[in-house]
């Protein structure tokens, strides 16, 4: 590609092959995340999507190609230029990865007194408003481990929007909330990409929360190691005539026997 | 549930369209057992060469695992036409069949490796541990240098709350362990000493034991085993919670953030605990010599006073720095590079305290050797 990317772009990735150890996980991914989209990384237990967020969000090398932020060259930058990059970024873990030895309030506050030069009134301010964003006001106060699997994911979400990030990521936002909390979650996701006019990228194999709100995706494959289609989840469940995307869809065991899904435990 | 179980039988018949075998009898594995498969076999091939195997299950009784066991056994030597067997148990006996894509793709390792390889695997982990930990020692003092010029992101309220954990929480323990060693030192030393009518002697014994090694060492293996097994243990928490990554993602470092307050806490803690251990390991001698020898105090503070020179105390101080560096980068480094699993938690805690206690030892006899060099 010789144009310069244009601005709706907000996150490129080209030629992506990422290892774990010595083990290939994914090779030969390229795909666009546009501005203001909500992009879906999907597929199987154990085919990479978690790996291929790690390498987005600075966490693991790949062994060869480029992520880009907005032009700019993401792993070639120096260590401080990227650590730059990611403040741009708001990272929700799968299951929070909250700071344990913190109160809630605390864990959004870190951010904002490690990279900010706000007083104390202003960041407790914002602490405030960010939980009460997810819903959590009261529970600045609170450790960690008093709250429940879907408080902490919301807690999570908001210490992730603490710098007021463009782009979001979820690693599985939905994995193990019952469907009345995770749909909740989805709306959350919604309201916060129209509210705050941020890029979300999701990892994710919930196919409800798929099709309710992402409008762009990838899919890859286990067995292939390297991803097999491109576009919104809705348009691959109607459209798509690989045999995996379709079984995967809509939720049938594929017609033949591809060993999809033996390693469980890796996403 | 009938009490009655018919023991589980098979025979073999031979037709003109081939090999039938006959079950008869209730195959519930907890109760009747396993059939083993080969005796069927043996008795198979006995009878001469046979396309297919089939059953016949008009007397099959109640039957669980122990049935599909047993036709499992002789699938992999046979070509069987299952159409005889139950439906269920057909059903069960397909779900069984694993592709064999699916299994390789899950064990990757290798089962069995030589003795050569495992030596040079192990070679070369240790020898990536070592570069580690020399990389997290040139940390330790470029990001130490930064910190105290006032660039670190180092957090203070982390460095009061670990000084607290490390130091004020470990005043019992250290006062128990220094004062008993204090103690023990007076009482061998006694027995020896009034041999020669030269009881004083006990005050430098002790003073000049405790001052210039036991309060260093034993402080800090207190903490190698209290605060860095601690330390270990919690940042190989943290990792398997995905909370460094967390720390990682939004670009605040890890060696600022996690383990400069780590180091600078035992730094500080531990000469300062060594100077309490040095005065309650004196008062355990002191006691003792008083109690069991028939020194007074005055002669044994007098004597104390007189046989540890400044030098003594310098050198144990300067240990107890090193040692406090030593268990605070020793552990950090073992947490940090920890698995993701709950094991790996308290391997991590185990290796760390090992580790440490070991960096111990081994540092004082640098020290030993050192001062001998120096001769002081």
């Amino acid at each position: 590609m010789t144009a310069a990317p244009m601005e709706q772009d907000r996150l490129m990735a080209k030629g992506l092959t990422l290892a774990v150890g010595e083990r290939i996980i994914q090779r030969e991914l390229s795909f666009t995340v546009r501005q203001g989209s909500i992009f879906a990384i999907m597929g199987g237990s154990g085919c990479g999507k978690s790996t291929l967020l790690r390498s987005m969000i600075g966490l693991l090398p790949p062994v060869a190609g480029t992520v880009s932020v907005e032009g700019e060259d993401y792993w070639a930058a120096s260590e401080t230029r990227r650590s730059e990059i990611s403040r741009r970024f708001g990272i929700v873990f799968q299951n929070g990865a909250l700071w344990s030895s913190m109160t809630v309030g605390d864990n959004v506050a870190l951010p904002l007194q490690m990279f900010t030069r706000l007083d104390a009134a202003a960041i407790d301010a914002l602490v405030q408003l960010k939980l009460s964003l997810v819903g959590l006001g009261r529970a600045v106060d609170a450790m960690p481990a008093e709250l429940s699997g879907g408080m902490r994911k919301r807690a999570g979400i908001a210490r992730a929007l603490a710098l007021d990030p463009d782009t979001l990521f979820f690693d599985e936002p939905s994995a193990g909330l019952d469907p009345v909390t995770s749909k909740r979650l989805d709306d959350l996701i919604l309201e916060l990409r129209d509210g705050l006019g941020a890029t979300i990228v999701i990892v994710s194999h919930e196919l409800a929360s798929l099709f309710a709100i992402c409008d762009d995706g990838i899919f890859l494959d286990a067995t292939a190691r390297r991803a097999i289609a491109h576009g919104a989840p809705r348009m691959l469940r109607d459209a798509c005539d690989h045999p995996t995307v379709r079984a995967f869809m809509n939720r049938e065991r594929p017609e033949q026997s591809t060993g999809a899904g033996a390693s469980d435990g890796q996403s | 549930m009938n009490a009655k179980l018919a023991a589980p039988h098979w025979t073999i018949q031979r037709r003109a369209t081939g090999v039938i075998l006959v079950l008869t009898g209730d195959w519930i594995a907890l109760e009747t057992g396993i059939r083993d498969a080969a005796s069927v076999q043996s008795l198979l091939s006995e009878a001469g060469p046979f396309t297919r195997l089939e059953f016949e299950t008009s007397g099959l009784g109640r039957w669980d695992s122990a049935l599909i066991v047993f036709v499992q056994q002789l699938q992999r030597q046979n070509q069987l036409d299952e159409s005889g067997l139950p439906a269920a148990a057909r059903r069960l006996l397909a779900l069984a069949v694993e592709p064999e894509a699916a299994q390789a793709s899950v064990s990757q390792t290798e089962s069995r490796i030589s003795i050569p390889d495992w030596t040079g695997r192990r070679a070369i982990a240790y020898w990536n541990a070592t570069i580690g930990l020399t990389e997290l020692l040139g940390l330790a003092v470029l990001r130490g240098s930064a910190a105290l010029a006032g660039n670190a992101r180092t957090r203070t309220v982390d460095v009061l709350n670990l000084m607290r954990e490390s130091g004020a929480r470990a005043l019992a323990i250290v006062a128990i362990v220094n004062g008993l060693v204090g103690a023990i030192l007076a009482f061998v030393g006694a027995v020896q000493l009034r041999r020669f009518g030269a009881e004083i002697y006990v005050a430098d014994l002790v003073g000049i034991a405790v001052v210039r090694e036991l309060a260093a060492i034993m402080t800090a293996i207190v903490m190698a085993g209290r605060t860095g097994g601690a330390f270990a243990a919690q940042l190989a928490t943290m990792q398997g919670n995905e909370e460094i990554d967390a720390l990682q993602a939004l670009g605040i470092p890890v060696f600022d953030y996690l383990v400069m307050p780590r180091i600078a806490a035992l730094v500080t803690m531990l000469p300062l605990l060594y100077v309490y251990a040095c005065l309650i390991g004196l008062v355990g001698g002191g006691i003792v010599s008083a109690v069991a020898l028939d020194v007074s105090v005055a002669t044994y503070l007098e004597e104390t006073r007189r046989a540890i020179a400044i030098q003594q105390f310098i050198i144990g101080l300067t240990k107890s720095v090193a040692f406090g560096a030593l268990v605070a980068l020793v552990s950090c480094h073992i947490g940090l590079r920890a698995g993701r699993s709950a094991a790996d938690v308290g391997r991590a805690a185990t290796s760390a305290v090992v580790a440490g206690i070991i960096g111990i030892i081994a540092l004082d006899a640098v020290f030993a050797v050192c001062t001998n060099a120096l001769g002081v």
